[in-house]
């Protein structure tokens, strides 16, 4: 018998995110009142320069394109019980796949390139967490220490190919040659005016087909089944002759698949070269995104959304008043990961004793 | 099992007149929706062993929990020793005089008994004086109540039954007089129980109070004084042992009668359907666990495989299963020799005609988070019938396991209800139906009835005599010893790894099998 | 549901019409960006902070200024900021060219600045400097403090920049004493390095372990690692970009300025006295742009004789009888 009662499902799915979320808003509102400035003016603007007008709307858009890609990738592992921490070096090496490809037929029209960059960015991507997950199944190396080693490996290998081997003559910044405009993915605003100069591109059309997709994957075929065995209880999923090895393999390999969208977007789509560092931290929020989604995809495009609005709302705030500094707003884009991730439970127990307490009678499963 | 006799036939008239140990009125306690206690009342005489019964769920945890202070009931008063007492948690229960032995046990495994007696008792900061004085205690405690054990041994180097006595010891040495004992014989050999009830009579002749909480009906009658029935949180009926009968008191668990023997025909064994040969196989770490076993099953026949918990039981099914390579030795199914070896062995033995009902429902048999039909797939998924290519046809699954809802009246019967919210036993009619309506030819079947309700075992056990006689065979491995005497057509006796034993169910002599599950082979060394 | 919704529709409103506010009134004020290390990163970003400060304090003007925290925001402000009237927009580091070209095509109206890059845009002015003439000179410095007769130099990684510090530094040393011995390490291999003091540090001590007793460090943030290693090995170390004498005073020679300060305040009080031009700027020796700092905690370290040596070379650079070599102009180094 158990002493605890299940939360309702509105309660577990919204009502505590937006408390977690909430709670973190309310000790940064305390930070920004602590420099003297008015919390409820920096919401404001905030929300402003998230949704307020159509270049800001786009920006968080183009955040948000990178963090869908990001939280489906360490959601779709985490259903396979693999914590994926990678997700920022196989963003990141898998912009390399994009760029070799984009330069090798630079010039080519975009409506041929942009599958081929995706293509290539994905096997780029899928490559490096291929190795952890290979390593998980056959050599049972934790996933969460290879991942995270991985991506050191990345930054290191991507410095030297960037400085080194992709950069032209005669260029002081580290980055590669430029892809021609008519090779890259185009920008949502050539269709669009309304997105001003925003960087969204046709990548986030992409980003809302792939919510789809791994939502159909993971819950509408055989092998989401087999994940989501495998995740929930791996000798189950032995017992029921699934092997889980070549399992851990393939779903690192497509959850590093997604993590290298991210580059399509960032590489093909925003930047038009490869620059260092362009992951710039996408693939740890999307850890957030994916925690804070419950892996499930809307729960994904909703997390996205929010953190979207807080780098695009965060950017506008540091603009609007100075004298809260970058640091700041990172410090309250970190709480909100706090709140929602890492400490994205420390509000259940009071809210099951409330809920305990005036729930309904439901019937409970008897003999 | 003898029937440990009380010093008088009667109960002390002395203790009848002075107050109850324990008395519970009118205890309530909710979870949420879930109305786990009502209106629980309950009196425990002193210097007695006081049995409690009931099916799983039916509140007996609960209630033993409200009083040994886990939990706070609603509502209702707790009396002890005629006086209202209020427990909120589990030092106030031991300064009241109750201690548990749960069935879980809590000790450190790396620290000695003498560690783990004092754990939580040292008394002063500095261990020494207190370990010192802690040890004459202890060999006062073990030598007055034969519960003999060595105060230096580290627990992880102990038997189960004795890691049990610690615990007994553990309780006694914090001044418990009245002792609750969760299903304390699930682990143990025949033998070891039967010690277990000689210490608890001991106990009893000491003066102590003894709640004995257990699911088996025969060792209520062998050992209690008294006995109170539940029944889906309510208190339905309290005993005198001396007055009842296993029948009547599973009909009070279940609210009807109930069958308790398994009524089947002689057995019409045909050819050998599963044979294994000189099978050797080892554990996850590496040690040998079944060593060079060989026997076959006939088409039409169960064979049972007795023993006690952890000799080498689950590594022959999972060997068998395909799950496990064995280290030497040859699995044969229906006349083909299977390789085990790879991850996806079971899948291959699926498509053999073997099917396998796992020991451990809850660790393999099932994925609890998965709604119940997702279930009734689990090792089939790839089958066509559930979708062709990469798509799972979740209607035809469905709508399949809804047919086998009815078939095994499975409750409640919502094919989309999360697994874990299932009884133990409707999850294992899940897994049976998934099993045996694939019309396999070999069933291989563990603990079929672990933590399954009375009304549900008779259910089970009458599915399995149902496909022998529909021609399959079927190995059954149990730790229930009445369980595969009741259903076995040959018993086979397994201990530390190998078979040291036959036995036909009819003739069998329940101490001679008790000997053989204790390692004992042959009857003179018994002597 | 409906209450939050609603709430955050009057937020909205209010947002847009605070945006309106904010579009009707232009900021004709001049604008810094800063590049990724952020404002007071104790050198590059830092020194052209100091230079807006001090043209605000003279002037009276304001200064808009932004950090970036992702790359995509370097275009993202540089628009703002164009978009609000800010004139001129200026900006410190190579790593902003590809922004300044595509943002100040857009804005032909406003005037940008790059410093340590060439932007050839007709509203763009470009700054670039010649850090070799003024590493010359502290290698001068160098090779005289020196008793070991072996000295050292510290970039951050093999970059054709941080290069030319050290060639500069090398043919100055060379020029006093050509015997003398000459370490070169990096730290690291990539932009990361910048942030590694630690690697610094032992950089240096490795350095100071072959027998260096002075150390030129050319790696931003990590330098601060070379100097307090040197300082605790009671050496002498050489800052660069900023003024670092302070840092350790007695274990600081001098320090390779930049001045960047006072492109920056050039810049903006140009265009403040309608002096702007957008032309190629290089600053070297003979326009006091690059060279050692002197002040009082350097003051017992240089002594008469170090300080005719400076002036000597520095005139004849000026008069260009000393040509220093530039390791940019074919990737190389002579000496």
């Amino acid at each position: 018998m158990s002493a605890r009662v299940p939360l309702p499902a509105w309660v577990d799915r919204i009502l505590l995110p937006v408390l977690n979320v909430s709670l973190a808003f309310l000790i940064g509102g305390i930070v920004v009142l602590l420099v003297g400035q008015n919390p409820l003016e920096a919401v404001q603007i905030m929300l402003y320069g998230a949704f307020g007008y159509g270049d800001g709307f786009g920006y968080t858009l183009y955040y948000t394109t990178n963090f869908i890609f990001a939280g489906l990738a360490v959601s779709l592992a985490y259903h396979a019980g693999l914590f994926n921490i990678g997700a920022e070096g196989q963003g990141y090496i898998a912009g390399l796949g994009v760029i070799l490809v984009a330069l090798w037929l630079n010039g080519t029209h975009w409506a041929l390139m942009m599958p081929l960059m995706l293509v290539a960015g994905a096997l780029f991507g899928a490559f490096w967490a291929f190795i952890p997950g290979y390593l998980q199944a056959k050599r049972g190396s934790h996933v969460v220490i290879t991942t995270i080693l991985f991506n050191f490996i990345a930054t290191s290998l991507m410095s030297y190919l960037i400085s080194r081997v992709l950069k032209p003559a005669g260029v002081s910044a580290d980055e590669s040659a430029r892809i021609e405009a008519v090779t890259r993915v185009p920008q949502l605003r050539e269709f669009i005016p309304f997105f001003g100069y925003s960087p969204v591109n046709l990548t986030f059309p992409l980003a809302i087909a792939a919510l789809f997709g791994v939502w159909f994957l993971i819950w509408r075929t055989k092998f989401g089944y087999a994940v989501r065995a495998l995740g929930f209880n791996p000798t189950a999923a032995h017992y029921a002759g699934i092997s889980n090895a070549r399992l851990i393999m393939i779903t690192m390999a497509l959850s590093g698949g997604l993590a290298g969208l991210v580059a399509l977007n960032e590489v093909a789509g925003v930047q038009g070269r490869l620059i260092l560092n362009f992951m710039a931290g996408a693939g740890f929020v999307g850890i957030a995104v994916a925690f804070m989604g419950r892996a499930h995809p809307i729960g994904v495009a909703l997390a996205a959304l929010l953190f979207g609005a807080l780098y695009q709302g965060g950017q506008e705030l540091a603009f609007s008043m100075p004298a809260i500094t970058r640091d700041m707003i990172v410090t309250i884009q970190a709480l909100v990961i706090l709140f929602t991730g890492a400490m994205g439970e420390m509000l259940r127990p009071p809210l099951e004793r409330i809920f305990a307490r005036r729930a309904p009678a439901v019937a409970r499963p008897a003999e | 099992m003898e029937r440990v006799n009380h010093p008088d036939a009667q109960r002390p008239q002395g203790a009848a007149a002075s107050a109850p140990a324990i008395e519970l009125r009118a205890i309530n306690k909710s979870f949420g929706p879930v109305h786990a206690n009502r209106d629980i009342d309950l009196s425990v005489q002193k210097g007695t062993v006081h049995g409690i019964v009931g099916e799983n769920g039916a509140g007996k945890s609960t209630l033993m929990s409200i009083l040994y202070g886990f939990y706070t009931a609603d509502s209702g008063d707790i009396l002890v020793n005629g006086k209202t007492v209020s427990i909120s948690n589990s030092s106030d229960a031991l300064s009241l005089g109750i201690g548990m032995v749960h069935q879980h046990f809590m000790l450190v495994d790396n620290f000695t008994v003498l560690e783990n007696v004092v754990l939580g008792a040292e008394g002063s900061a500095l261990l020494g004086r207190s370990l010192s004085k802690a040890r004459s205690e202890l060999q006062r405690l073990a030598r007055d109540y034969g519960l003999e054990v060595s105060p230096d041994t580290l627990i992880e180097d102990l038997s189960v039954g004795q890691q049990q006595r610690v615990e007994i010891l553990k309780a006694l040495y914090r001044g418990a007089d009245i002792l609750i004992l969760d299903e304390p014989t699930g682990v143990l050999t025949p033998a070891e129980a039967d010690h277990l009830f000689r210490v608890l009579a001991t106990l009893r002749n000491e003066g102590k109070t003894i709640i004995l909480i257990t699911h088996k009906l025969r060792e209520i009658m062998a050992i209690t004084d008294a006995v109170s029935v539940m029944r889906q949180g309510r208190m339905v009926a309290t005993v005198p042992t001396s007055e009842t009968s296993p029948e009547a008191l599973a009909e009070l668990m279940v609210g009807r009668r109930v069958l308790l023997r398994v009524d089947k025909d002689e057995a019409r064994p045909g050819d050998v359907k599963l044979a294994v040969e000189n099978l050797t196989v080892a554990d996850d770490a590496g040690v040998i666990r079944v060593k060079g076993v060989s026997f076959s099953v006939r088409a039409g026949e169960i064979v049972g495989i007795a023993g006690v918990a952890g000799n080498g039981q689950s590594e022959l099914l999972e060997a068998i299963a395909g799950m496990r390579r064995p280290v030497a030795g040859r699995v044969i199914v229906n006349g083909h020799e299977v390789t085990t070896h790879g991850e996806a062995g079971a899948a291959e033995l699926r498509q053999k005609g073997l099917a396998h009902v796992p020991e451990d429902r809850l660790r393999m048999g099932l994925v609890t988070n998965f709604e119940a039909w997702e279930n009734s797939i689990l090792g089939y998924q790839d089958e066509p019938r559930y979708g062709g290519g990469l798509a799972l046809d979740i209607g035809a699954s469905r709508r399949e396991f809804e047919g086998r809802i009815a078939q095994y009246d499975i409750r409640p019967a919502n094919p989309r209800l999360k697994t874990a919210n299932f009884s133990g036993g409707n999850q294992q009619k899940i897994v049976l139906a998934r099993e045996m309506e694939r019309d396999p030819d070999i069933l291989i079947v563990g603990q079929p009835t672990r933590g399954v309700d009375i009304g549900a075992i008779e259910f089970i056990h009458n599915q399995i005599v149902k496909m022998r006689d529909a021609g399959k065979a079927i190995l059954l491995v149990s730790v229930e010893l009445d369980e595969i005497r009741s259903l076995s057509d040959r018993i086979l006796v397994i201990f530390d790894g190998e078979i040291v034993g036959e036995a036909d169910p009819a003739s069998a002599d329940e101490g001679e099998l008790g000997l053989l599950m204790a390692g004992v082979h042959n009857k003179e060394a018994a002597q | 549901m409906t209450k939050t919704f609603t709430r955050s529709a009057i937020a909205l409103a209010a947002g847009a019409g605070m945006a309106a506010l904010m579009a009707g009134t232009a900021l004709a004020d001049p604008a810094v960006l800063y590049d990724g290390g952020g404002k007071f990163d104790a050198s590059f970003n830092e020194s052209t902070f100091n230079g807006a400060q001090r043209f605000s304090e003279e002037t009276g003007i304001g200064f808009g200024e932004f950090e970036i925290t992702t790359d995509a925001q370097r275009e993202q402000a540089m628009r703002q900021f164009a978009q609000r009237g800010a004139n001129p927009i200026l900006v410190p580091g190579f790593n902003w060219e590809t922004t300044i070209r595509t943002v100040a095509a857009e804005f032909p109206d406003t005037n940008f600045a790059i410093i340590d890059a060439v932007v050839d845009l007709p509203n763009v002015r470009s700054i670039v400097f010649k850090e070799h003439e003024g590493s010359y000179l502290v290698g001068i410095l160098a090779a005289m403090a020196s008793e070991t007769g072996t000295i050292g130099v510290v970039p951050a990684f093999d970059f054709a920049l941080l290069n030319a510090f050290a060639c500069g530094y090398k043919q100055g040393a060379k020029s006093v004493n050509p015997d003398i011995e000459i370490l070169d390490t990096y730290i690291g291999s990539g932009f990361d390095a910048f942030n590694n003091p630690g690697g610094g540090a032992e950089v240096a001590q490795s350095q100071l372990d072959r027998g260096a007793d002075v150390i030129f460090q050319v790696a931003g943030g990590a330098g601060q690692g070379v100097l307090q290693a040197v300082a605790d090995a009671d050496k002498l170390g050489i800052g660069v970009d900023s003024n670092q004498n302070h840092l350790h005073p007695g274990n600081v020679l001098t320090s390779m300025l930049k001045r960047v300060d006072v492109a920056t305040y050039n810049a903006f009080k140009d265009f403040e006295d309608g002096n702007w031009t957008n032309e190629i700027i290089t600053l070297g020796v003979a326009e006091e742009g690059v060279g050692p700092a002197f002040d009082e905690h350097n003051e017992a370290l240089i002594t008469d004789e170090m300080r005719a040596a400076v002036d000597e070379a520095t005139a004849k650079i000026t008069s260009g009888e000393i040509v220093v070599h530039d390791f940019r102009t074919d990737n190389s180094c002579p000496v």
